[in-house]
């Protein structure tokens, strides 16, 4: 047992680091608030770097690696807010065409979950569809273009991802190649891994601030209240790493429940501790506290969330 | 990121297996938690059967009569001891987890020799007279006096809440030696006999009702100068060398324990009906969740120390902090099962509940490890 990164996972984990500080730094992260399409460009670096055909075979065109180094990656996108079906490029890179070169954007929707929704609907080539009135084990992936999409305006709490609600089930053209449960369980990590990574960068925005800023003479990170508020960010993120890590490596459907739960948990209230810490700056637009929270509440509610995860949690129990 | 065992490793864990399997159908019965003699002799003979059979003082290194074996080692032998329901360390918490390595950390070779084989051989037990009535969290702020006298220390003052002082035969204690120095500099660390005259114990009654810990009353104890580990009024940075090491591997088997209660609840509660509570269904779902990170986060800890040779990281405080919170709220869960039962103190699971309240007070208090977390992995400013 070596439950640690590898010096090639940590390069990883590193590199990815660099890139998004290099190309979606604050400045870009701010002008996709205000303009929020999705810049083709970087997406097709992205492509290069590996992000989407990462555990593709290498004689197919991929990098070759597993489970693991997409958590490491997704933990960083999830750092820098990084917008954009990122979890259905990665999933769908080997079943759809043009998706690992980052050629064309595709999106996941699912149908299990209500309301239905379809993140960057104007940014898509195509639209994913897994069937959610079928049983769990039994469901189905069907493809459509956008404009066949049956769809109501949806306004996002989220200025990085508009939304659109999907009104029909999209269920016209069968997308072969995809196992269906498999891909549910994938998706839910490489979101827990993403709401580690904001997890984690906001123990850090708080920590940064709470040096920073000065009252009563002296900096708000030497109050306990405040430090305690950061200390528990740090416990939180870091029991949510232990459990995103280790379902990477177990692929267990369970170990990915409970791995989805406590890595919601952590970056939901992690977002609102570190606004606590900016005091009224939390509040504001301009800070990107907001974006952390609001994300980090968009992905709790998708693929799977605490009541679905607890409950099946407690049937596992009782067994 | 690998979670699977080597074949080292695992073969190990199937020596250790059969051995239990073999060994612990023979135990006799645990005593009753109010028998110290009882529990101490009990706690002595399968420490006696560990070292017999190799397995006593595993993570201590080969140098100091240990297995020098490797913290995941430790980590497969606490988890497998567990699982097998072979008792806890108990009365040798002490001696095993920090008086022993520290005396295997700083000792002489006399010390050690002394020191360490009793302790092996579930012989000697040890007691930790640290805390005082006016220096708990501030440990500090100890004002036990030592004065040499000649080839001895006289000590006069008091310690208090100092567990298995009942039945141990040796205290790690704590003692100002220099009074003037700056409040660190002027502590070292004894080896005090506890049948020492001057020395009086009194136990303290604990809200579970058994008598776990006592205060100490030393007057003019007379303890020789050769019972001092390290330099003298070095004994704070004798002492912190080895607390980290209680915080890395102390709660593994808990742990373990933990998982399988939880398991019981959640079968409990469908056996009595209340399955259909989605309450009390959530909550038992959340603490799978809880638990099952938790023992990851151990692994995470054990892998991270092997890697840096034995040397737990920070990421103790981390886990001590949310275990000792998750297991409160286990055994406020096991009482929601229970519904009016929980009132009923001779059900375990009762006991545990009020057990499980020193959790957040004993080693360092939750408000304590956050100060360590926010100062030292952190890095913010101390508090003034
Ligand atoms: C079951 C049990 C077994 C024990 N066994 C031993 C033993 O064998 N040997 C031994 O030496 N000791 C032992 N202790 C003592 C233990 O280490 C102390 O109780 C602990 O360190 C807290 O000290 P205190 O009780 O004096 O509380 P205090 O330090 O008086 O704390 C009281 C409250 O104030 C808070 N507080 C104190 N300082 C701060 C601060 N700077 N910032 C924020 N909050 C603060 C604490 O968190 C706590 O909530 C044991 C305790 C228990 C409960």
């Amino acid at each position: 047992m070596d439950f640690q990164l590898t010096a090639d996972q940590r390069a990883l984990r590193d590199g990815t680091r660099e890139l998004l500080a290099r190309r979606f730094g604050r400045d870009r992260l701010r002008a996709a608030v205000d303009a929020p399409a999705l810049d083709r460009g970087l997406w097709r670096e992205l492509a290069d770097a590996g992000f989407f055909a990462l555990r593709l075979p290498e004689a197919d065109g991929g990098v070759g690696l597993g489970l693991p180094e997409a958590v490491l990656v997704f933990e960083e996108a999830g750092r820098a807010l990084l917008p954009g079906p990122l979890v259905a490029g990665q999933l769908l890179a080997g079943a759809v065409d043009g998706v690992a070169t980052g050629e064309r954007i595709v999106a996941l929707c699912d149908g299990a979950t209500d309301p239905a929704l379809w993140e960057h609907p104007a940014d898509c080539d195509a639209l994913i569809f897994l069937d959610g009135d079928a049983p769990a084990h039994a469901a189905r992936a069907y493809r459509s273009a956008p404009a066949d999409v049956a769809r109501a305006p949806f306004a996002s709490v989220d200025p990085l991802t508009p939304l659109a609600r999907v009104t029909g089930p999209a269920c016209t053209v069968p997308q072969p190649g995809l196992d269906v449960p498999r891909l549910r369980r994938e998706a839910a990590l490489l979101t827990a891994a993403q709401q580690l990574g904001s997890a984690a960068r906001t123990v850090e925005m708080a920590v940064a601030y709470a040096r920073q800023r000065t009252q009563f003479g002296a900096p708000i990170g030497s109050f306990q209240a405040v430090k305690h508020l950061c200390a528990g960010m740090l416990v939180r993120a870091e029991l949510a790493r232990a459990a995103v890590y280790a379902a990477a490596v177990t692929e267990d459907a369970l170990d990915v429940v409970g791995a989805k739960l406590l890595a919601d948990e952590a970056a939901v209230r992690n977002a609102r501790d570190c606004l606590q810490v900016y005091g009224g700056m939390g509040f504001t637009w301009e800070a990107d506290v907001h974006l952390h929270l609001k994300r980090a509440w968009l992905r709790a509610e998708w693929w799977g969330g605490a009541r679905e995860a607890e409950e099946r949690l407690a049937d596992a129990l009782a067994g | 990121m690998d979670l699977a065992y080597t074949e080292e490793e695992e073969a190990f864990r199937a020596r250790l297996r059969s051995w239990l399997a073999e060994v612990l159908p023979k135990l006799p019965p645990p005593p009753a938690a109010t028998d110290w003699p009882g529990r101490r002799a009990h706690d002595a003979a399968w420490q006696r059967m560990l070292h017999d059979a190799g397995y006593a003082g595993l993570h201590w290194p080969a140098d100091a009569g240990g297995q020098g074996a490797t913290p995941t080692q430790h980590l497969i032998f606490l988890e497998e001891a567990e699982r097998a329901g072979a008792p806890y360390v108990g009365a040798n918490f002490v001696g095993l987890l920090h008086a022993g390595p520290t005396i295997a950390a700083e000792g002489t070779a006399a010390q050690r020799a002394r020191w360490l084989p009793p302790i092996l051989r579930g012989e000697e037990i040890w007691c930790q007279g640290f805390s005082e009535p006016d220096a708990g969290s501030d440990l500090a702020a100890l004002r036990t006096r030592a004065v040499r006298d000649g080839d001895d220390y006289v000590v006069t003052g008091s310690k208090i809440w100092t567990s298995h002082a009942e039945v141990a035969d040796w205290c790690e204690l704590l003692v100002r030696t220099d009074p003037e120095a700056p409040r660190h500099r002027g502590i070292s660390w004894l080896a005090m006999p506890m049948d020492a005259p001057g020395v009086t114990v009194r136990p303290l009654r604990t809200l579970a009702g058994s008598t776990e810990f006592a205060e100490l009353f030393l007057d003019e104890v007379r303890i020789p100068v050769g019972n001092r580990v390290g330099a003298e009024d070095d004994g704070w940075r004798v002492t912190m060398v080895t607390l980290s090491y209680e915080r890395g591997t102390a709660f593994v088997g808990e742990v373990v324990a933990c998982r399988r209660l939880l398991a019981e609840l959640a079968r409990t509660a469908r056996a009595d009906g209340r399955w259909d509570d989605p309450v009390l269904r959530r909550r038992l779902g959340r603490l799978n969740a809880e638990f099952a990170a938790l023992w990851r986060l151990t692994q995470w800890n054990v892998s991270e120390a092997q890697g840096a040779g034995g040397v737990p990281g920070a990421g103790g405080s981390v886990f001590k902090l949310r275990y000792s919170h998750a297991r409160q709220e286990l055994y406020d869960a096991a009482a929601e099962v229970l519904g009016g039962r929980a009132l009923d103190a001779d059900h375990p699971w009762v006991a545990g509940r009020l057990s499980a309240l020193a959790y957040t007070i004993a080693a360092g208090t939750s408000q304590i490890q956050r100060n360590i977390v926010a100062e030292r992995i952190l890095g913010l400013p101390k508090g003034r």
